[in-house]
């Protein structure tokens, strides 16, 4: 019995193998045991080598896994690439039809299957070897003793809906996968312990679908974007999705249109969401600018991706914060939040939803790659709590209306609204008055920046200060933000394991940041920053030179990466270790 | 069934007439003897004809003399980024299907920097009217060329005169697909009211361009269409369809590859209606996607709807 087991499975984008990694994912949730997937796909537009990676435990999982347990290759080149990740003494299952691997090697159990030909056996037909992700998903169901009931189940409505014939071979190709004989293989263990049933239900998804489904939940019927890796499958599925609400997302010519038409909609009383990656945020600067100046809410997804320009359009990166938080001209205050997990990308769109209505604020939400494709279960929320239900206020405005009071919170009124004075307002990224009138009067100015700015302190006031994870106080303080949550919390459990007194804090909130962080930091002699992005010139990262101009404190170092893949824990281990010894 | 809640007051008194008082905001910051005071005459005058409720007006306009519009009407109104009216008004238009949307723009904004916008609102076909103030320059940067100059116009960025080919705006409208494209002159205030009251009647993308001219710094610029200047003001005659002996010379404005003959016909060319045609608005085409997912759902809440979406990936 093992408390997890990290499955890669590395092949070909076509394969399928997303698919029987999703399967396995959503298995997990229902059998209440604890997952996290990792994958990566080619930026090509068809076909190259990509993986699926399923950490499947009882425990708590928080990150993909730094080393496999099990390996599927299902080419040469997969066996090649991928048999450095397996731990010592893991299993390498390879597609004898396709893999010559070096059996020589001892430190792995190799185990040959004929995925293509048992696959084109059992299936038979013109399917030819399509199928055979479904027959290494029956291997792995044996393999690992998981509840085969419940996978057919998930598995037939996966494909149920679709042509009958496609889910007949599906289960014909899962069936023979899991009846092939593997000998001995069995007998290394690789048995689940099994989860304490939580009594809770459990979904399984990835941080896209989790974020779409956020929006709804925050009451947003409205939005607008364009294509871009990896943002598009949040777009699509609000295209679907936002008509059963009575709402709709339009696909628009281009990036500026795309935030200018969910502005639109904004302005007309409807809160809007449009979304991108990094290039794509950079070409919605302009009108962003514009929200804050016109006080307009709208809600910005960005998934953030290796850059700059076209860069790493598959692989994950955090270099998008500064961009986020100082991008537009002039002095341009916006929220900025960032979700730690694909639960968190459904709570901080409801809460990101909230601080727009109540700000009349453009808030921006940094997923990134690797959060927006990874599948993980958790709690199925309880809709009833958290569900908002939108209105579009067209009460009579009073006589004596201001659009832009330089005291109390801006509160628009959208057009169709009757204005009992006779005054209507027109919103604007002209410096105006509170009316609205353009002014360049200098005292006016300066009112309406600081106006602008202090809406991000009253946020701030609102904060609660993260909790830390682990020791109160001792030698070390790891500082996240965004995706890095899971692995930087496994760093942190090693660690304690060991003996060292060490924490984590994690930032939901980037911009305005809770209060209270600098009485957090005097409680640790060292403070690591770890995030996914470079060191810059000076030597920090993008969140550790905001904690340094905020907090002037030199104890504020940098663990950086930037090879567009995610943390390891290792990685962040070895990055302790590189300013005081932690593994000696 | 799952809607967004409307909060608006219950049938209330009778409203008062509007009123050029009523419509009238900041004094136009325009020089004096600018085009764009006709324009905005004209604009009252026919939202008074036409009845449309004060708070259904919402005027949109971006970046130039002319966009500075919403200012000076008294209604709901958005003055946005340059070149991104149009987009932002598509927002506007496609979820709030009980207001009257015009967007006021000049070259710039709808013929170089929103050029493309353009184009996809007209292929979308939303229900607008965009009015687009042509004067042949960049005024608020003080004499730029600008998309429409015509060659051999001499600006700052240009002092040797214009080179490239200037943009044919009726051309380009009826190319891209607006069902409704019209051309007057700030001018001819009759005729200018006239295609403003078409196009706001039109249902789908209704555009106007007017000749508006810029006396500080492109003077005398449409002349050649201004008789009391000395000269012509030709109008489109329109086929009724009648059987009238020579309405068969006439104009069909239904004629897509008429128009574009008629658009390029040689300075000062024709005024009036050049293509008018009813397809589907975007507007319609997104309320039945609403429609058919609705009735897919039936009676279920947006909780229940969300409550279903997440039972699937349990």
């Amino acid at each position: 019995m093992v408390d997890d087991a990290v499955i890669r499975i590395a092949g070909n984008s076509q394969d399928g193998i997303q698919t029987i990694g999703g399967l396995l994912a959503r298995l997990a949730g229902r059998t209440d045991q604890d997952v996290i997937t990792y994958m990566t796909i080619p930026s090509t537009i068809s076909g190259g080598p990509s993986i699926f990676q399923v950490r499947l435990g009882s425990g708590e999982i928080l990150s993909p896994g730094d080393q496999a347990d099990f390996l599927v290759a299902f080419y040469e080149h997969s066996y090649k690439s991928h048999i450095g990740f397996l731990r010592e003494g893991g299993v390498c299952l390879y597609d004898s039809d396709e893999v010559k691997p070096d059996t020589s090697d001892k430190r792995f159990t190799f185990v040959p299957v004929p995925l293509t030909s048992a696959t084109v056996e059992a299936v038979g037909g013109t399917a030819k070897d399509r199928g055979k992700n479904m027959f290494a998903l029956g291997l792995l169901c044996s393999v690992f003793d998981l509840d085969r009931p419940r996978l057919v189940e998930i598995i037939s409505r996966q494909f149920g809906g679709k042509d009958e014939s496609i889910l007949r071979n599906a289960l014909l190709a899962f069936d023979a996968g899991y009846a092939y004989p593997l000998g001995d293989i069995l007998d290394l263990a690789f048995q689940l312990k099994p989860a304490t049933a939580s009594g809770k239900t459990r979904v399984a998804t990835d941080g896209n679908t989790a974020m779409a489904l956020g929006l709804i939940a925050g009451g947003v019927r409205h939005g607008a974007g364009y294509p871009i890796t990896p943002w598009s499958p949040i777009m699509e599925q609000l295209r679907v999705e936002l008509p059963q609400y009575g709402g709709m997302f339009i696909q628009a010519e281009d990036e500026l249109a795309a935030i200018s038409i969910a502005l639109g909609f904004s302005y007309a009383g409807h809160l809007a969401i449009t979304g991108s990656a990094g290039p794509g945020l950079s070409l919605k600067m302009e009108a962003l600018s514009w929200a804050t100046m016109a006080e307009i809410p709208l809600i910005v997804i960005n998934v953030q991706r290796g850059g700059p320009s076209t860069g790493l359009p598959t692989s994950v990166e955090q270099s998008d914060l500064m961009q986020a938080i100082y991008g537009s001209h002039g002095d341009c205050p916006r929220v900025v939040l960032a979700p730690k997990d694909v639960e968190d990308c459904f709570y901080i769109a409801i809460e990101a939803a909230r601080i727009a209505r109540k700000y009349s604020v453009p808030v921006i939400i940094l997923s990134d790659q690797a959060l927006s494709s990874r599948i993980e279960a958790f709690t199925e929320p309880d809709l009833a709590k958290v569900m908002v239900e939108p209105v579009l206020d067209l009460t009579p405005a009073p006589e004596d209306y201001k659009p832009y009071p330089l005291t109390g919170e801006t509160k628009h009124a959208p057009p169709g609204t009757r204005m009992t004075g006779g005054f209507y307002p027109v919103v604007t990224g002209l410096e105006h008055d509170e009316m609205g009138h353009p002014t360049s009067n200098p005292d006016l100015h300066m009112k309406m920046t600081a106006r602008r700015r202090n809406k991000l302190r009253r946020l701030e006031a609102e904060l609660k200060t993260p909790d830390v994870y682990g020791d109160a106080q001792g030698e070390i303080l790891l500082v996240g933000w965004g995706s890095t949550y899971g692995p930087i919390r496994e760093a942190v459990s090693q660690l304690r394991e060991k003996g060292l007194k060490l924490a984590a804090i994690h930032l939901r909130h980037l911009h305005p940041m809770a209060p209270g962080l600098e009485k957090v930091f005097d409680r640790y002699d060292h403070i690591f920053v770890v995030e996914m992005n470079d060191e810059g010139v000076y030597g920090q990262g993008q969140l550790a030179t905001l904690l340094r101009s905020r907090f002037c404190n030199p104890k504020i170092r940098s663990i950086c990466k930037t090879d567009g893949l995610t943390f390891k824990i290792r990685e962040i281990i070895a990055g302790i270790d590189d300013f005081i010894a932690v593994t000696a | 069934m799952s809607t967004i809640t409307i909060k608006r007051p219950e049938a209330t008194e009778p409203v008062a007439k509007l009123d050029k008082k009523a419509l009238s905001a900041d004094h136009p910051t325009w020089c004096p003897g600018c085009g764009d005071f006709a324009v905005l005459a004209s604009f009252f005058k026919v939202v008074q004809n036409l009845g449309i409720p004060h708070e259904q007006i919402c005027t949109i306009a971006g970046i130039g003399c002319s966009s500075r519009f919403p200012y000076f009407v008294n209604g709901h109104g958005v003055h946005y980024i340059h070149g991104r009216a149009i987009p932002l008004a598509t927002g506007v238009s496609l979820s709030r299907p009980d207001l009257n949307i015009f967007v006021f723009g000049g070259d710039g904004d709808g013929f170089s920097i929103g050029g493309n916008h353009l184009e996809h609102a007209a292929r979308k076909n939303l229900n607008l009217t965009y009015v687009i103030m042509d004067n042949f320059v960049y005024g608020l940067t003080k004499k730029q060329t600008s998309p429409t100059s015509p060659v051999g116009f001499k600006s700052k960025t240009d002092p040797w005169g214009a080179q490239d080919e200037p943009v044919n705006p009726m051309r380009k409208l009826v190319a891209s697909g607006a069902t409704f494209v019209a051309r007057t002159h700030a001018a001819q205030v009759n005729h200018m009211s006239e295609m403003f009251e078409r196009a706001i009647k039109h249902p789908g993308f209704s555009v106007v361009e007017v000749l508006s001219e810029c006396v500080v710094f492109f003077k005398g610029s449409f002349d050649a269409a201004n008789p009391r200047k000395g000269g012509e003001f030709p109008l489109i005659t329109e086929k009724q369809w009648d059987e009238s002996p020579d309405d068969w010379k006439a104009h069909d404005t239904t004629d897509l590859s008429k128009a574009i003959k008629l658009a390029e016909e040689p300075w000062p060319g024709k005024f009036g209606v050049f293509y008018e045609v009813e397809r589907t608005t975007k507007n319609a085409n997104e309320q039945s996607l609403i429609a058919d997912a609705q009735a897919k759902v039936g009676n279920a809440s947006s909780q229940e709807i969300l409550a279903k979406r997440f039972a699937r990936m349990r």
